[in-house]
């Protein structure tokens, strides 16, 4: 159907170069990042203190390439894997969660594969397959998403991957209930019942700050989490345990102020900081670049987010424009959630910085959904 | 129907719809919401709670280590170094930064002759900071600098080191660990000698390295002033010889000399021998007795510590006449000429109060009654006086307070009160028994007495001068003159010429000058002990005095008559320093 139409139309496609600019200018400003505040642990560990940006320099150009590959394929055509990537999804968590093949670092079994350096965190993948899913389920049953039955698939379909990534990572599946959350709110007309969502969440969420001791008493709430809130609430009363990494995050931005001590110049990523370059990695942006610095590195994905909204709004169908709405969803809530992390106006969840934390699996994925981005605006068709 | 209907949708791919293009621009809002208060969150932290946070941190990276000032010197008169100091190192270690753990405690327990247990303790201890050893020699802290051992700390401070040794000691005082003076000038001193301490902030990582590249920040400490003492440590020396050979010859449990200007109150000499050595202030300059408590050992070093020249008062018996004399003719009760008659005792109300000559000393004038020393005369005077003009004087004279002398630990006199004064207690006043004072008092009245009548201060700081010398501050005192007139002043100079040239005093003559003085023998209390004070007050010369000595002797064995065994003690040094101060003897023409 499309074939003569897709070549009748092909000089006049459109592509976001000015996404795909600010994905670029991220990346490196990210390796940056990650040089800066990884070389002393890098120098200390593994004796080369490029180790950590040479690895993510790497892995993130072949991110790019692989970008570049997804963003001229027609959605169209991969979409129809949905099925098989939502079931290679689960099996992968299956593995990782309840075999020996799951790998454990750092105290958390997060990662798939038989070596440390042969390895990703499927989480990263499961995302993306959420993302399929729901924009092909959403697309496929259309308006019947506002009818009962069509949203109980919706959150059937989500269930199992949320289930099987936050058994282990549950910072990973607030992303993954966010993104299915956004993505059915854009699919319906009826917006009513997201309201009353959201207006549950908070409710929780009052409850749990607020009778925390006492639903710990009724088994609700476990006692390590109500501990989390009570470091959220009071970091410094927990100067060694809890509230160590918070607190040391909280230095290195109190430290910044306007304009930074300069690239290069955090004391706090010397060993202050554990891992520095990993979820903790906007606490040395604030430290070296200020309070500029950080706005802009918060005004770089808001120009990001702000793209996706426009790619998604001029999509060709309901199916670009749900991709594009799960990508903008993953990233928006990712950053929002790190950022409130780790200027302590959230209780900590470990939660990376999309594109500027360490972590090969991260931007491998990353750089597929800017592919699939890319690609949906590639289908937008000029008027003019 | 129903398949075709799927079959429909399957084909044609949904719409994106308006509802759908409002949700995609909420979902938008949303996220610029969240950012917007998360810009806030951020502004918030780094403007306004920067500075809160920014201290935090520091107070984590840095690593901060003092670098002692300097205290400052004491020097004499002349110039002459009298309190110095001595570079000394604290040895210390910081765990996190030993890199060889075995070869800091060899070279450690080595060089500074410690157990390798010991240092190994101190080394494996995990604290920021652990001092191994202080008041190491310099060159021991070089040689441990120069193993340029990982995490070992060679500090440089400063000790303090009395080149004179037992000089002076009661006068000078000492520092104790923190160099903070303990007795004496260095505590009276202690804010002008002490300096301010400096800081050498380093920052660290978290494991304690120190930033090579972080600007270390070095706050320079600011050495502490000099002080320039009035003393003249070749007149301390002398005296203590002469204090210490008389102590010997006399078996006196204590000998003190006080040498002064008596026209501004510098003190050249304060003597109180025996004295104890500055450098190792803490071992008793007695033989320590065996099997004492702390406590009792720490009342015998407070014992040796004290000065009692300022911190002792004692019945000044005849050398208080002056004194006497001086109220008398002032108020004109008494004149030269007039004569009185010693029957060897007066009565006094019920009371038959000897004269020390029980024979009497006869018929006799006023200035021969001060050369005779004799007990009748002033208790006709004192009796003429009486005690409230007494009180008076005094009061002026400043004998009702303490001197003001710039030493800690002054007593000051013990007296009557005035309304418990009897005759008989003014009698015994008037020749200087039934009250004490300090040698220091005595000798601070009597110089006003020679001097024309001005009251000084007596004191040893004379100027203070910053380390660099830039600044200079004389240290002034308060006088207060013509508190006795001019013409009291000249008669007492004259008669008590004559007690040296002519009476009681005469041991003190030395030949070509002009001495003044008045000897003392005061009976201890209780009188039966039999123990006595033997002292004598000097002064030359005579018509223009130019120093003023006041000896006393603590507890003579034998001859204990203040003008046997104390006025040739006074000479033997007047014949010293008298020409050291270029005050040379004038021979008559004929002479």
């Amino acid at each position: 159907m499309g074939k003569r139409q897709t070549a009748k139309h092909k000089a006049k496609r459109f592509y976001d170069y000015s996404l795909l600019a600010v994905i670029i200018f991220v990346c490196i400003f990210g390796l940056l990042i990650v040089y800066s505040s990884s070389s002393y642990s890098a120098q200390l560990k593994k004796g080369d203190s490029l180790y950590y940006c040479k690895r993510q320099g790497m892995i993130a150009a072949a991110g790019l390439v692989g970008m570049i590959i997804v963003s001229k394929m027609d959605y169209h055509k991969y979409i129809k894997l949905t099925g098989l990537a939502y079931v290679a999804a689960v099996v992968m968590m299956i593995l990782t969660n309840f075999t020996p093949l799951g790998i454990e670092l750092n105290g958390q079994k997060r990662w798939l594969g038989v070596t440390e350096t042969l390895s990703f965190q499927p989480a990263e993948f499961v995302k993306i397959a959420v993302i399929l899913t729901l924009a092909a389920l959403i697309d496929k049953i259309g308006r019947k998403i506002d009818t009962w039955r069509g949203l109980g698939l919706a959150v059937a379909l989500t269930l199992p991957p949320f289930v099987l990534v936050g058994m282990k990572n549950l910072s990973s599946g607030i992303i993954i209930a966010g993104i299915a959350f956004l993505m059915c709110f854009v699919g319906s007309k009826k917006k009513g019942i997201y309201f009353l969502t959201v207006l549950g969440v908070f409710l929780a969420a009052f409850l749990f700050v607020e009778y925390g001791e006492k639903l710990v008493d009724l088994k609700i709430l476990k006692a390590y989490q109500l501990e989390r809130i009570e470091v959220w609430k009071n970091p410094e009363a927990y100067p060694q345990s809890g509230g160590w990494q918070v607190l040391q995050g909280l230095y290195a931005i109190g430290s910044g102020g306007l304009f930074g001590r300069g690239l290069g110049e955090s004391i706090q990523k010397l060993g202050f900081i554990p891992e520095a370059m990993n979820d903790m990695v906007f606490s040395i942006i604030c430290e070296e670049l200020g309070l500029f610095g950080a706005l802009c590195v918060i005004l770089l994905f808001l120009f990001m987010i702000w793209r996706f909204m426009v790619i998604a709004n001029n999509a060709p169908d309901l199916l670009g424009a749900l991709i594009v709405v799960g990508v903008m969803a993953h990233i928006a809530v990712q950053v929002i959630l790190n950022v409130a992390v780790v200027t302590n106006s959230i209780p900590n969840t470990g939660i990376s910085l999309p594109f500027i934390s360490y972590g090969g699996t991260s931007v491998l994925f990353l750089m597929a959904e800017m592919g699939m981005a890319l690609g949906v605006s590639n289908r937008i068709t000029m008027e003019h | 129907m129903r398949a075709l209907a799927q079959e429909k949708i399957g084909q044609a791919a949904q719409r994106n719809q308006i509802f759908h293009k409002k949700g995609i621009v909420g979902v938008f809002l949303i996220m610029l919401a969240g950012s917007l208060w998360l810009g806030g969150r951020l502004a918030y932290l780094m403007v306004f709670r920067s500075e809160y946070y920014m201290a935090q941190a520091e107070e984590l990276h840095e690593r901060e280590r003092s670098i002692k000032a300097a205290r400052g010197e004491i020097y004499d008169r002349n110039g002459t170094l009298i309190a110095a100091n001595r570079t000394v190192c604290t040895i210390s270690v910081i765990h996190n930064q030993i890199t060889d753990a075995d070869e800091v405690v060899r070279v450690l327990s080595e060089q500074l002759e410690l157990s390798p247990e010991k240092v190994r303790a101190s080394v494996e201890k995990y604290s920021s900071r652990e001092v191994i050893k202080t008041n190491v020699d310099k060159a021991t802290g070089d040689i441990i600098r120069a193993f340029h051992l990982d995490g070992v700390k060679v500090d440089e401070d400063y000790k303090r080191y009395y080149p004179f040794g037992k000089v002076a000691s009661k006068v000078l005082g000492f520092t104790g660990s923190d160099n903070q003076g303990i007795i004496g000038l260095e505590v009276k001193y202690e804010s002008v000698l002490k300096g301010i301490d400096g800081k050498i902030l380093t920052m660290t990582t978290a494991a304690g390295i120190e930033l090579d590249s972080m600007a270390e920040e070095r706050i320079e400490p600011f050495p502490g002033n000099n002080l320039i003492l009035s003393l003249d440590m070749n007149i301390q020396q002398y005296a203590q010889q002469a204090a210490e050979k008389v102590m010997e010859e006399k078996g006196a449990l204590a000998v003190n000399v006080v040498i002064m200007n008596p026209k501004n109150g510098e003190i050249l000499a304060m003597v109180s021998v025996p004295e104890f050595d500055l450098n190792d202030p803490f071992t008793l300059n007695t033989v320590q007795p065996e099997g004492i408590s702390s406590e009792e050992k720490q009342n015998l070093l407070n014992q040796m510590w004290r000065n009692p020249c300022i911190s002792d008062t004692y019945e000044p018996g005849s050398t208080f006449k002056i004194v006497t004399a001086t109220v008398a003719l002032e108020e004109g009760v008494v004149s030269v000429n007039d004569t009185f008659h010693c029957p060897g005792f007066k009565i006094v109300e019920d009371r038959r109060i000897r004269c020390h000559k029980t024979t009497g000393h006869g018929s006799e004038t006023f200035p021969q009654g001060v050369m005779n020393s004799c007990n009748p005369v002033f208790i006709e005077v004192g009796l003429r006086v009486g005690a409230e003009k007494f009180y008076s004087y005094y009061e002026k004279f400043g004998l009702m307070r303490r001197t003001g002398v710039d030493i800690p630990g002054e007593a000051s006199g013990i007296m009557h009160k005035l309304e418990n004064i009897g005759e008989v207690e003014l009698a015994t006043m008037s020749f200087g028994q039934s009250f004490q004072i300090t040698p220091l008092q005595l000798l601070t009245v009597a110089s006003m007495v020679v001097n024309g009548g001005t009251r000084v201060t007596p004191h040893f700081g004379v100027e203070v001068v910053s380390a660099d010398g830039s600044f200079v501050k004389k240290l002034e005192y308060e006088t207060e003159e013509n508190v006795i007139s001019q013409e009291t002043c000249a008669t007492m100079k004259e008669i008590l010429e004559l007690v040296v040239s002519e009476g009681g005093g005469k041991n003190a003559y030395i030949e070509g000058y002009r001495i003044g003085g008045k000897t003392a023998t005061s009976e201890k209390l209780p009188r039966s002990s039999k123990k006595y004070i033997s002292s004598f007050l000097g002064f030359a010369p005579a018509d223009d005095p130019q120093v003023i000595a006041l000896l006393t002797i603590n507890e003579p064995e034998g001859v204990y008559y203040g003008g046997t065994i104390a006025a040739p003690v006074v000479r033997d040094i007047f014949e010293n320093i008298l020409p050291y101060l270029e005050i040379y003897p004038e021979y008559s023409q004929e002479g």
